[in-house]
C-alpha cells in the first residue's frame, strides 16, 4: 500500500521539554489508523505538525508526498481536521458556520448547500441551524464541529478525539459516517481516541504513543495477541501501564510552581 | 475572492449580532462631545478660534474610527482564545486572503460606527461646510479604518493574552488617540510635542477629516492621502507577515 503520511524521526521540543521524540510511522493511502495514548502523550502535537499548525524541532514529515513545512498551502488542500477543542465561532449560527467552511475550502456552492443540510440532519443540528452556537449545548457544539469537519471530502481527514463527551448515539453516527466515507471515497483517516471499543472498531491498524514515542504499531488483533490480552484496553493498559498521567506537569513543573508559591508567599 | 468576501461577512454579522456593544460605544463619543465641546467651547471661544464642537467633532469621529478598527484587529486574540483561529488557520486559503477580508471587514465596521457618530455630531448641533464634502469625509475613514484595522491585525497575531491587550490600550492606542491633534489645533505647539504629532498616523486622518469637514487643514490634503495611503500598506504587509507565522 502506497503511504499518504510519511513521519521520520520526528521530533518537537518546547523549551527543554520534548513533547514528541523521534517518532517514525507510515500511514496508507484509503487506511484508517489510529493514534492512541495517555493524556500528555504527544498525539495532538504530532497531528499539530502533520497540519501545518506547528513546525517540527527535526525529522522529516510528508503528506501526499508534500513536505508541510515548505508546502503549506498544497498541503491544507489535502486535509480536513476536527479538533480536540473547539473551533467554532460562537457568534455564527450553525448554519453560517459551515457556510463559512465551505467557502474556505472552495466547496462548489450546490454542493455545499446539500452537504449541509445533510449533515446537519445527520447529527440532528437541521432543526437548530438558525440558532447562534454559544445557545448550544456541549454536545451539539461537538456535533456540529463534526459535520463541519466532514463537509468537504479531503483526501485525508483527522480526528483528534472527535467523541470526547458525546453519548454513544453520535458516536455511532459518526463512526459509520467516517467508516462509509473511507470505503465509498476511499478517504485516509488519522483519528486519536480514548475509547478503546472506537479504535477496535474502525482502525485498521493502531499505533500506541507514551511519552512522545511510539511503543508499537499494529492492528488490534496483533497488538492482543503481542500482550496475551483479550480486549484492546488491555493491551494498552499494559503496553503504556496504568499510572494516571498529568497533561503538562512534570518533576520540574511541580518544582516551578512550589518556587511560585513561595516567592508569592514573601 | 470568496474567501475574502466570507471573512468580510463574518465580521459584519458578529458586530450587528452585538446591537448592545453598539449602543454602548456610542457613549464615549457622545461624552467627548459633550463634555468638550460645549465644555471647552467658551474657552476656544474667547482664544478667537471659533466653535469648538466644530473644531473637536472631527476629531471625535477619527476616534470611533481608531478604536473601533483597532479592536476588531485585536479580536484575533479572542478567535485564538475561543479557538476559531485554528479553523482559519488550517484552511488552504493564502495568509494574506485571510488578513484581507478580516481587514476589510473589521474597518467596514469602523466605518458603520464613525457614520453613526457622525449622526451623533450633527445631533450636537455639529455642522459641516456643506453636505458634498461628506463622500471625501468618508474616504478618509475609510483610509483610517483599513489602516489602523491592519495595525489591529498586526498586534493580534503577536499577542498572547489580555495582559497584553491592555499595555497595547494604554501605551499605544491611547497616546495615538491623544497626540493626533484630535482635541487641539496641531499650530505653535512646543517642538517635541509637534514632532510627535507629526509622526502619529492618525494625525493626517484627523487632518483630513477636519479638512473635508470643515475647511480647516494643517497638511494639507494631498500629503494626508499619500501618508494614510503608505502607512496603511506597510501594516498591511507587516499584518500579513505576523499573521502568517502564528504557530498554535
Amino acid at each position: 500500500m502506497a503511504a499518504i503520511i510519511r513521519v521520520e524521526n520526528l521530533t518537537k521540543k518546547f523549551g527543554d521539554l520534548a513533547a514528541v521524540k523521534d517518532v517514525s510511522f507510515e500511514v496508507g493511502k484509503g487506511e484508517i489508523f489510529a493514534f492512541l495514548g495517555p493524556n500528555g502523550a504527544g498525539k495532538t502535537t504530532t497531528i499539530k505538525m502533520l497540519t501545518t499548525l506547528l513546525a517540527p524541532t527535526s525529522g522529516r514529515l510528508e503528506l501526499d508526498g508534500l513536505d508541510p513545512r515548505t508546502h503549506m498551502h498544497e498541503v491544507r488542500k489535502r486535509f480536513g481536521i476536527v479538533f480536540q477543542d473547539p473551533s467554532l465561532d460562537q457568534e455564527l449560527t450553525a448554519y453560517e458556520n459551515m457556510e463559512l467552511h465551505g467557502v474556505l475550502y472552495h466547496v462548489p456552492r450546490a454542493l455545499r448547500i446539500e452537504r449541509t443540510e445533510s449533515l446537519l440532519r445527520l447529527f440532528e443540528l437541521w432543526e437548530r441551524r438558525n440558532d447562534r452556537v454559544k445557545m448550544f449545548s456541549g454536545g451539539m457544539k461537538r456535533r456540529l464541529e463534526i459535520a463541519r469537519g466532514l463537509l468537504h471530502t479531503p483526501k485525508i481527514l483527522f480526528l483528534d478525539e472527535p467523541t470526547l463527551g458525546l453519548d454513544p448515539q453520535t458516536r455511532n453516527q459518526l463512526w459509520t459516517h467516517v467508516k462509509h466515507l473511507n470505503e465509498t471515497e476511499g478517504t485516509t483517516v488519522f483519528l486519536t481516541t480514548h475509547y478503546m471499543d472506537e479504535a477496535d472498531r474502525v482502525a485498521h491498524r493502531i499505533a500506541v504513543i507514551d511519552h512522545g514515542t511510539i511503543v508499537t504499531i499494529g492492528s488490534s488483533r496483533e497488538l492482543k495477541e503481542s500482550t496475551g490480552s483479550d480486549s484492546l484496553e488491555e493491551a494498552f493498559l499494559s503496553l503504556t501501564g496504568t499510572t494516571i498521567r498529568d497533561e503538562t506537569a512534570n518533576s520540574t513543573d511541580q518544582l516551578r510552581q512550589v518556587a511560585r508559591l513561595w516567592s508569592g508567599r514573601r | 475572492m470568496s474567501a475574502i468576501y466570507i471573512l468580510w461577512l463574518r465580521e459584519l454579522r458578529r458586530y450587528t449580532r452585538s446591537r448592545a456593544q453598539i449602543v454602548a460605544s456610542l457613549g464615549q463619543p457622545l461624552l467627548y462631545l459633550i463634555a468638550l465641546g460645549f465644555g471647552l467651547g467658551p474657552v476656544f471661544q474667547s482664544a478667537g478660534r471659533g466653535s469648538y464642537l466644530q473644531f473637536v467633532a472631527p476629531g471625535v469621529i477619527a476616534m470611533t474610527v481608531l478604536f473601533t478598527s483597532v479592536f476588531s484587529g485585536i479580536a484575533l486574540l479572542w478567535d485564538r482564545q475561543f479557538g476559531f483561529l485554528k479553523e482559519t488557520l488550517v484552511a488552504p486559503v493564502s495568509r494574506m486572503q485571510i488578513v484581507i477580508g478580516r481587514t476589510l471587514g473589521g474597518a467596514t465596521v469602523a466605518m458603520i460606527q464613525g457614520l453613526l457618530v457622525v449622526i451623533v455630531c450633527l445631533i450636537a448641533g455639529f455642522r459641516p461646510v456643506n453636505a458634498a464634502v461628506i463622500p471625501v469625509a468618508i474616504g478618509f475613514m475609510a483610509l483610517i479604518a483599513i489602516l489602523f484595522a491592519a495595525l489591529g491585525t498586526a498586534i493580534g497575531s503577536v499577542l498572547q493574552d489580555m495582559q497584553g491587550f491592555q499595555l497595547i490600550m494604554n501605551f499605544l492606542v491611547m497616546p495615538i488617540f491623544f497626540l493626533s491633534g484630535a482635541l487641539f489645533p496641531l499650530d505653535n505647539l512646543p517642538k517635541v510635542l509637534s514632532a510627535v504629532t507629526a509622526v502619529d498616523p492618525l494625525s493626517y486622518g484627523v487632518d483630513g477629516l477636519r479638512t473635508a469637514l470643515i475647511g480647516m487643514s494643517h497638511f494639507g490634503v494631498a500629503l494626508d492621502v499619500v501618508i494614510l495611503c503608505c502607512i496603511a500598506t506597510v501594516f498591511l504587509g507587516i499584518g500579513s507577515y505576523l499573521f502568517s507565522k502564528i504557530q498554535l
